[in-house]
């Protein structure tokens, strides 16, 4: 087994999750987090991150850990053995997000191989903000609300997968939605999900994985061979609503187009004929015109309609019609539903009916499988 | 209970009727019949197959079984001249040995560490194939070597992205009938002509048919038809002018003499491994090789399963492994290259061991020594009155076409008469190629002595005259 | 010194105790390491004199570019050097023969009688060339066409072709024969979809790919069964036709069959049976009564022809009459007296195979069957089904295993098992625990990829296993299991007690490492030039 001196960073939001336990939704926000310690909220990240730690104590001497002080870090390392190497000064107790940025990007200087986070998406947001698509990072689930797709399933196996990667057992990484809530509207029941970005993760690319096999980078085979099904089959005659998603970029891609990242863009004729619209820019280029719809799952959720692609409002999909919506998906995606139906929330419970059922899913090249539409 | 089911079987232990008893109860079952009521009422049988009455004692299955076979005749009690595909040599004692050993003869698909030794003697088969063709990668057996030229072809039109593929017409029907079902409609099957007197592959066709739409040239060597092609440096020369990779379909056991066809440009090699210590088995011994270079995009091509040597935890023990598995079907199903399965791995460990019996002396003496035998065969067959042997002006391996124009009579009217001296005669080609009108594919090998070959001569004497 | 009580020591309150299991470790070079110069392992049939003075040197009959310049590098060996390297390295080979091979699930694992082999190995099966004249060949035709009607009766299809080198071979020819009777109606452009399951084989999927399909597949419903509803969604006219298995590898028997294939007709579509599985449904129900146009059998895996560690097989094809035209060629036939080739056959597909089909694999399931009878096969299937379901009942008494799909209902002929809740708790993996339980004399397979059900297990009992056997091997994941609970780190550095250790598998994904022959290694790890 290979033994390189490796650097894994950790960072751990203290106040992640903080709220959940005692009925508040999320943390943003200091008088959330006072709330919450006064209602007995005990955090529950430090926890996650032993957790996850406990799997690669094992091969401790192997990579060295660098880390915050106390509770944004340390407290966890200490705790399963570790001596790491601490930087940065925090206010102990009245950590901010921007200490977590400072924190990030001071690992990315220092050349980390791997960024272990404990929190939730508003983490996730600010590592986000802080490092882009610039190293690894992998999330330990300790919030809340986890509807990116930059965490490993459980603290276990964050450091089950963080050890693979360490030890080069795994070595391909892929993108993963970073996801946006707003927590103000969460509170009031209202669920509003924003493609945020994409972190890079280290991917295992299965489910469960055969430990003895190591993985060689297929999603961009996958991704390449669905883009060919596609794009094949693109005709002249229609629009194209192409949705954000790494997915259907691979498709834009292949027809030789710069597609936003987040956002949705309209191809017609193999060009880009507008960028990042919102609902009433592609109502009005519906306007006398046919049109397909390209979407992929979004998140963790498998949403396929309404987190991250809200601008293709019921009223566009009734216009375009059912029957040309096409959605693309690696097998990958769709096994990690692990048996649960993709979902559509546009917000109008007719047309979610009128989606629901059954869906044809591109995932490769003649290849295609058959999902469960939820509402 | 009626009588019926009262048999205890030697193969089911829990046929015992207290034994079954038992386990019915601690699964809650009043009868067996319980474990099968998920299946609709409607789709099971009420009757008893209508199958022929069973032979419950060895005895009886044996005489039964040895008194059917009593109805063949051997390649022992006649003498055979027969190839096309399936060729008689010598089975050393010790393969059979090797192939009869309980473990390797059940063994299925278990770890690299509990069927360590299936992997390590697979990798040294590999290995020793990569010695005879002067190659680095060669495949786990597929089923034969039908099936070995199919996917080569289809690995070509991968590699280059087009859908021509050029084939030789001296090719047989059967096989080219096989590439036609795995390779059409996608790939397109041209083929090429040979020169009438040579046999050759025709370079001038050849020349008139390749195209920057070709993905490969395919041909074999020895041909189908027995001779040697004597410039595949050529062809392969021709096939890379124009960005077509070379496959040649090979026989191993005349690669101790002949040039492994990847010194002359040949970028897939393929063929079957039959003849390197498997019993013909009435055309049950096949299995086929594919091997290229050493190449990535050669590699990730390969539909089989490759095996790998890789390191352990403890220095110096070798452990193997699939290479590249996900790019098999039983990683990725359908989104891997053709597919995998079970094929033919018994006889690629039974080919190493005849690879390590014979060694490198062996195979070039055996290659030496059957082309001897078949040429001193063509000089004698050539003196019967009306007979032409060999019919191509070119050297040949163990195989040559024989023909019988002048001497009136169909093959099949000698092969009859030949019978009738407990003799088989080679295959009949009148149909597969009729501007060969009369003649007849026969192959010599190791195993004809000088006596054999002359009885033959004599017996197509009587018969023809 | 008294004489002490060997066996008590075996036993604990009546219970055998798990073996200590040590797996033969040769450490065995790699045959080339062996070699040494001028060695022979067998001796070539010298050339007559007479011979050599009539035909000269022959190898200068051919061109210099076509003569092998340097002989090739293989190893020297004396011949019972040969023998014992290969005998130790068969040793290391955990074959059924020595292991209650139950783990292997869907590979049907079952005792492979010793007397067939016999029979497979006589002169009269072994010497005989597959282009002899039909006359001299009744004896293994006979064997072949009995079989075949053995196979109609199994299945109630029509007539059946022998030719396909094993299962996967087989699905290929349903999905060629599929592609073949599309064209005929002149709707082969038209239909170009092929249906099939995420529980079936995955050369389900991979062959009809590979005969030019568009593969749609089905995910299960919650209890694990094809969907029917979705079934409905994905016919439509494109539909060439269903490729499915049934009981599917989760040991689950689809109700719903009828209708699946009902469904598929009724689009236009024809349906292939994948009954790889066969082994619990023998006598007990068929492909015809199902209503499916096509079905393949592994004789295998079903019909007791040992695995030979991945081949040789075969994969017999069963069709209706309709399709019967399509079968590769040539059909066997029988006039009353004599067992013929026909070759005429102007809609059949062409060759699978160079000639028939691999003999001596037919000949061992003629063999088995023969020596069963109708009554016999019952058994084979009502008993392999009882030791399935009391397997069940034993395995999930084993803290951390669930049986998922079907709660409270019986299967078939195996079970995939999920090792989820014992991984949860203990982070040991479903792979580390199979390979704990090699150091006891066992193993087992996890299951097709994609894992759709986490931590896969898939046991298949057969009926070749006695009821102690079952109880031992339960008592050995038992037993790990436990392990994992309490010693984890000693089940995930296993095996222990095996040929070998851990394999740093590295290096088989890396083009600039890998290495498939040993001159390959040599030329990039060990850097020597040979």
């Amino acid at each position: 087994m290979k033994v390189v001196a490796k650097r894994l960073g950790l960072i751990v939001n203290p106040v992640a999750g903080i709220g959940g336990r005692v009925g508040l939704k999320g943390s943003d926000g200091a008088e959330i987090q006072k709330r919450a310690l006064e209602l007995g909220a005990v955090p529950q990240s430090l926890n996650r991150a032993i957790q996850a730690l406990e799997r690669i104590k094992s091969m401790k001497g192997a990579f060295e850990v660098i880390t915050y002080p106390g509770e944004m870090g340390e407290d966890a390392a200490r705790e399963c053995g570790f001596e790491p190497m601490v930087i940065g000064s925090i206010k102990q107790g009245e950590t901010t997000p921007e200490d977590t940025r400072n924190a990030a990007q001071e690992m990315v200087r220092l050349k980390v191989n791997l960024l272990l986070f404990a929190g939730g998406d508003g983490t996730a947001r600010d590592i986000y903000n802080a490092v882009g698509e610039g190293i690894p990072v992998l999330g330990i689930p300790a919030g809340v609300k986890i509807h990116s797709a930059v965490f490993a399933t459980s603290p276990r196996s964050a450091g089950d997968l963080a050890e693979l990667y360490l030890q080069e057992r795994v070595s391909s990484l892929r993108e993963a939605e970073v996801m946006d809530i707003d927590e103000e509207a969460f509170r009031q029941g209202i669920v509003s999900a924003k493609l945020y970005g994409y972190l890079k993760i280290p991917f295992r690319r299965r489910l469960v994985q055969s430990l003895k096999i190591a993985s060689r980078p297929g999603e961009k085979a996958s991704l390449e061979a669905i883009a060919c099904e596609v794009v094949d089959r693109m005709g002249d005659d229609c629009l194209y609503i192409i949705g954000p998603g790494s997915t259907t970029r691979a498709i834009t891609s292949k027809l030789g187009l710069n597609k936003t990242l987040i956002g949705v863009d309209v191809v017609f004729k193999g060009k880009l004929l507008a960028t990042d619209v919102n609902e009433s820019q592609l109502l009005n280029l519906l306007e006398g015109r046919d049109a397909k719809i390209i979407v992929t799952p979004i998140g963790g959720q498998g949403y396929i309609f309404g987190r991250g692609n809200q601008e293709i409002s019921p009223e566009v999909i009734k216009r375009v019609g059912k029957d040309n919506i096409i959605v693309v998906s690696t097998t990958e995606k769709i096994n990690s539903l692990g048996g649960r139906p993709l979902w559509v929330d546009t917000g109008d419970r007719a047309v979610d009916r009128m989606l629901s059922g059954y869906m044809r899913v591109v995932t490769g090249y003649n290849e295609q499988v058959v999902c469960r539409v939820s509402c | 209970m009626n009588e019926e089911q009262s048999t205890v079987y030697p193969y089911i232990p829990n046929s015992v009727p207290a034994v079954k008893e038992q386990m019915l109860k601690e699964v809650g079952a009043e009868s067996v019949d319980d474990l099968f009521e998920d299946i609709p009422e409607k789709l099971r049988l009420k009757e008893k197959l209508n199958l022929p009455q069973p032979l419950l004692s060895e005895y009886a299955l044996r005489r039964h079984v040895e008194g059917i076979l009593a109805k063949n005749k051997t390649s022992r009690e006649y003498l055979s001249f027969l190839g096309a595909g399936c060729w008689q040599h010598h089975v050393p004692a010790v393969c059979d040995e090797v192939n009869q050993r309980g473990e390797f003869l059940t063994a299925y698909a278990g770890e690299p560490y509990d069927d360590h030794g299936r992997f390590q003697a697979l990798f040294e088969y590999t290995s020793m194939m990569g010695e005879l063709l002067n190659m680095d990668v060669v495949n786990v057996p597929t089923y034969d070597g039908f099936q070995a030229a199919a996917t080569s072809i289809r690995m070509a039109s991968r590699i280059t992205g087009r859908r021509e593929v050029l084939v030789s017409r001296t090719t047989s029907a059967d096989k080219l009938s096989k590439i036609r079902d795995y390779c059409e409609p996608g790939i397109e099957i041209k083929l090429i002509g040979y020169d009438f007197e040579r046999g050759q592959l025709d370079l001038d066709a050849l020349e008139a048919e390749i195209s920057s739409k070709t993905a490969a040239v395919y041909l074999e060597n020895p041909s189908y038809l027995g001779f040697i092609e004597t410039r595949g440096d050529e062809i392969s020369r021709r096939a890379h002018d124009h960005g077509a990779l070379c496959i040649v379909g090979v026989d191993p056991i005349s690669l101790g003499i002949l040039t492994p066809p990847v010194e002359y440009g040949a970028d897939i090699v393929c063929g079957d491994i039959q003849p390197l210590g498997m019993h013909m088995q009435f055309g049950g011994g096949q299995a086929g090789f594919i091997a290229t270079r050493d190449e990535e995009k050669y590699v990730m091509e390969y539909p089989s399963r490759l095996f790998g040597i890789a390191p352990t935890s403890v220095e110096g023990e070798y452990g193997f492994g699939d290479v590249a598995y996900e790019r098999t079907s039983f990683a990725v199903r359908e989104e891997g290259k053709e597919w995998v399965g079970t094929a033919a791995a018994l006889w690629g460990i039974t080919a190493g061991v005849y690879l390590a019996l014979m060694g490198p002396r062996g195979m070039v003496e055996i290659g030496e020594g059957i082309m001897s035998r078949s040429r001193y065969a063509m000089m004698q067959i050539a003196k019967v009155k009306g007979v032409k042997a060999p019919v191509f002006q070119s050297p040949h391996f163990k195989e040559f076409v024989v023909k019988f124009d002048g001497t009136g009579k169909t093959v099949a009217e000698i092969n009859q008469a030949l019978l009738a001296r407990a003799i088989f005669g080679g295959k009949d080609l009148t149909k597969e190629f009729p501007e060969l009108s009369h003649s007849a594919l026969y192959c010599v090998t190791e195993v004809h002595t000088k006596d054999d070959i002359d009885r033959l001569v004599n017996a197509l004497k009587e018969v023809v005259e | 010194m008294s004489q002490q009580d060997i066996t008590k020591q075996r036993h604990t309150k009546g219970k055998p105790n798990l073996r200590r299991f040590h797996q033969a470790k040769w450490d065995e070079p790699i045959i080339f390491e062996l070699s040494r110069e001028g060695q022979r392992g067998i001796l070539i049939p010298e050339v007559e004199e007479e011979i050599r003075n009539e035909v000269g040197d022959v190898l200068a009959t051919l061109p210099e570019t076509m003569r092998r310049k340097q002989p090739p590098k293989l190893p020297e060996l004396s011949q019972p050097q040969v023998l014992r390297h290969y005998v130790r390295l068969s040793q290391e080979t955990l074959g059924t023969d020595l292991n209650i091979d139950v783990g292997q699930g869907t590979c049907t694992m079952k005792y492979s009688p010793k007397v067939n082999d016999q029979l497979a190995r006589m002169p009269k099966m072994t010497e005989v060339h597959p282009l002899q004249d039909e006359e001299t060949v009744q004896g293994i035709l006979e064997v072949m066409y009995r079989f075949e009607q053995i196979l109609k009766e199994i299945s109630g299809m029509d007539q059946f072709s022998l030719q396909p080198g094993a299962g996967s071979a087989a699905i290929y020819t349903n999905a060629s024969i599929l592609r073949a009777y599309h064209e005929a109606r002149g709707e082969a452009g038209q239909r170009d979809e092929i249906i099939t399951t995420i529980f079936s084989h995955p050369s389900n999927a991979a062959c009809a790919k590979t005969a030019g399909f568009k593969v749609i597949t089905l995910y299960p419903d919650e209890d694990g069964y094809p969907d029917l509803e979705a079934l409905k969604a994905a016919v439509s006219e494109r539909t060439a036709g269903l490729m499915i298995t049934n009981p599917e590898d989760t040991g689950v028997f689809n109700p719903k069959i009828e209708e699946f294939v009902k469904v598929v007709h009724e689009a236009g579509g024809l349906c292939a049976y994948d009954q790889a599985n066969a082994n619990g449904i023998l006598g007990k129900t068929r492909a015809r009564e199902a209503g499916f146009d096509l079905c393949h059998f592994n004789l295998h895996k079903t019909f007791s022809s040992p695995h030979g560690c991945g081949g040789p097989a075969v994969g017999a094809v069963g069709v209706t009459q309709e399709l019967a035209r399509f079968l590769p060629v040539p059909v066997l036939e029988f006039d009353g007296s004599k067992y013929h080739l026909n070759y005429d056959r102007p809609e059949s597909i062409g060759k699978i195979g160079p000639f028939y089909g691999v003999a001596p694999v037919v000949l061992r399931a003629y063999a088995w069957v023969m020596s069963l009878g109708a009554e016999g096969l019952r058994e084979v299937a009502e008993i392999a089904v009882l030791n399935n379901n009391y397997l069940l009942k034993k395995m999930v008494e084993i803290p951390g295993v669930s049986a998922p799909y079907a709660k409270g209902k019986r299967r078939i002929e195996q079970v995939r098992y999920s090792w989820e809740a014992l991984a949860k708790e203990t982070g040991v993996h479903s792979e580390e625990i199979g390979l704990r339980a090699v150091d006891f004399g066992v193993h087992y397979w996890t299951s097709h990829h994609p894992f759709i059900v986490p931590e896969p297990c898939t046991l298949e009992p057969t009926e070749s296993y006695s009821k102690d056997e079952l109880e031992e091997y339960v008592a050995i994941l038992t037993h790990v299991a436990d392990e994992a609970y309490t010693n984890p780190e000693l089940v995930k550095t296993a095996p222990h007690n095996s040929t070998i250790h851990t394999i740093d598998h590295a290096p088989l994904d890396d083009p600039s490492q890998w290495a498939m022959t040993w001159r390959a290694y040599l030329r990039k790890v060990r850097r020597e030039a040979r």
